[in-house]
């Protein structure tokens, strides 16, 4: 049976997890589930993820969610080169130490330009310009501490070379940066960071995993990107409603 | 070198690792950090952790933040019962898994209901309206049909058959919302039960001795408006 993975390009876990198997040559199948066409809440994918989040894992009939979980298992499982995920306790922790404030302090807070600037207009949605600004200052203040803490005088993030949280941590800046913000600029040691991981992992990689991304504002512009389907309109409301 | 570890008890992952090092009889000494009073926000703690957040570890020259790291830290350094953490690859994946979901689920949760119910109005005197209050108790409530519809199930424990890392997490984040008065475990008999089997797992004086910080936060004296004024930006970026 065929390793399965459900993602959505859009969304920046999935993309780490792509970039992952794509760069280390796992076989899999993609099973795409888009968001705004209400795949997500389908009844074949709940079967699939109760909680009903993408990215998730299908491996025969071991079902795994959760990105970091799931790059975990991957690079265990196909013996991936150790540095993604360091086989020595020190490094290994590093890795997990980066992770934990991941979850605290880019995650939930770089993916909420696109949907001020474009998933909400969709469905007649304004945030206020209030929580625009918090947004804003919340990402200069992790991108200090991305540079301060994290990056420091690495190479990569907690490390002198490329691991797992490089490239959740890449994915998940991409997604203001596809919406014109330029979070680089002023940040000579960041861009050099994401310098570094692109030419590691390869342009064209990275360029066929962004390309949805990176095309959505035209996308918007020209009024291309999906209509939600009803379904997922209270999905959606949670989800801004949830913007601090 | 002892190993040191920087702690409040007041705090939900510093719970879990002080039950996990005591269970563990892993030596170390407690270098206690009161957060409700500025402690973390002092020169000197920023030496440890420039980020001002327990918990933290020091172990000789190396210096480890995060509380998951610092779990997983512990796990393999000090050769603890597998079960912990366990080394098969499924198994150990249920364990991550748990971990990823409940840092942006569960424990925002429950830290909003610790600061939205009893913190923000009796401790910092800052009066929290109903319908966030109303909010922020619904969310808890989804999280917890989560924590038992999709973790718990008709397991043992919330990755198997076994208390693991998942389980002690989950249940010093529970006690959070206990603490601030909410009945999590009533008309749930499963998560009830889980919780007895946590706590027999762990021993129940050992839970009982970490425990007391935050099942007294409750009477927590107003804080003074110097305390308050240091206090108020880091608190308001946690729960916002």
């Amino acid at each position: 049976m065929v390793l399965e993975l459900y993602l959505d390009l859009l969304s920046q876990p999935c993309r780490a997890v792509y970039i992952f198997a794509m760069k280390n040559r796992i076989p899999f199948e993609l099973r795409t589930v888009e968001l705004l066409k209400g795949h997500l809440l389908s009844r074949e994918f709940s079967q699939i993820n109760i909680l009903q989040k993408v990215p998730t894992l299908k491996d025969g009939d071991f079902i795994l969610t959760e990105s970091a979980a799931i790059l975990i298992y991957l690079s265990l499982q196909y013996q991936t080169a150790d540095h993604w995920y360091p086989s020595e306790l020190r490094a290994r922790v590093r890795v997990h130490e980066y992770l934990g404030w991941h979850a605290d302090c880019i995650r939930g807070t770089f993916g909420v330009p696109l949907w001020t600037q474009v998933l909400a207009p969709l469905i007649g949605i304004h945030v206020t310009e209030e929580k625009v600004e918090r947004n804003k200052a919340a990402m200069a203040r992790a991108l200090q501490q991305l540079e301060d803490k994290f990056l420091g005088y690495w190479d990569f993030l907690n490390s002198q070379q490329v691991t797992l949280a490089d490239i959740m941590a890449l994915e998940e800046l991409m997604q203001p940066v596809a919406l014109g913000w330029d979070l680089f600029e002023g940040r000579p040691k960041l861009a050099a960071w994401r310098e570094r991981v692109e030419a590691f992992l390869g342009t064209d990689l990275c360029q066929e995993t962004r390309g949805r991304i990176l095309n959505i504002l035209e996308q918007a512009a020209n009024k291309t990107v999906p209509q939600p389907v009803p379904e997922v309109y209270p999905y959606m409301l949670f989800r801004i409603s949830r913007i601090p | 070198m002892a190993l040191e570890l920087y702690l409040d008890l007041l705090s939900q992952p510093c719970r879990a690792i002080y039950i996990f090092a005591k269970k563990n009889r892993i030596p170390f000494e407690l270098r206690t950090v009161e957060l409700l009073k500025g402690q973390h926000l002092s020169d000197a703690f920023a030496q440890v952790n420039p980020l001002k957040k327990v918990p933290a570890l020091k172990d000789g020259d190396f210096t480890l933040t995060e509380s998951v790291a610092i779990l997983l830290y512990l796990t393999r350094k000090y050769k603890v019962p597998d079960h912990w953490y366990p080394q098969d690859l499924q198994a150990c994946a249920r364990v991550d898994e748990y971990l990823a979901w409940q840092h942006t689920a569960l424990r925002r949760s429950c830290l909003r209901a610790l600061w939205h119910k009893v913190m923000l109005p009796v401790f910092l005197g800052e009066p929290v309206s109903p319908e966030m209050l109303a909010t922020t108790l619904a969310e808890l409530d989804v999280s917890l049909e989560l924590l038992e519809g999709k973790f718990l199930q008709n397991k043992a424990f919330l990755t198997g058959p076994q208390v693991s890392l998942a389980d002690l997490v989950a249940i010093t984040e529970l006690m959070h919302p206990v603490g601030a008065g909410c009945r999590v475990f009533e008309g749930r008999p499963k998560l009830a039960a889980w919780r007895q089997r946590v706590e027999a797992a762990v021993g129940e004086a050992l839970f009982r001795e970490a425990h007391e910080v935050i099942l007294k936060a409750k009477d927590s004296p107003p804080a003074d408006p110097t305390i308050k004024q240091k206090l108020m930006p880091g608190v308001l970026a946690m729960i916002q």
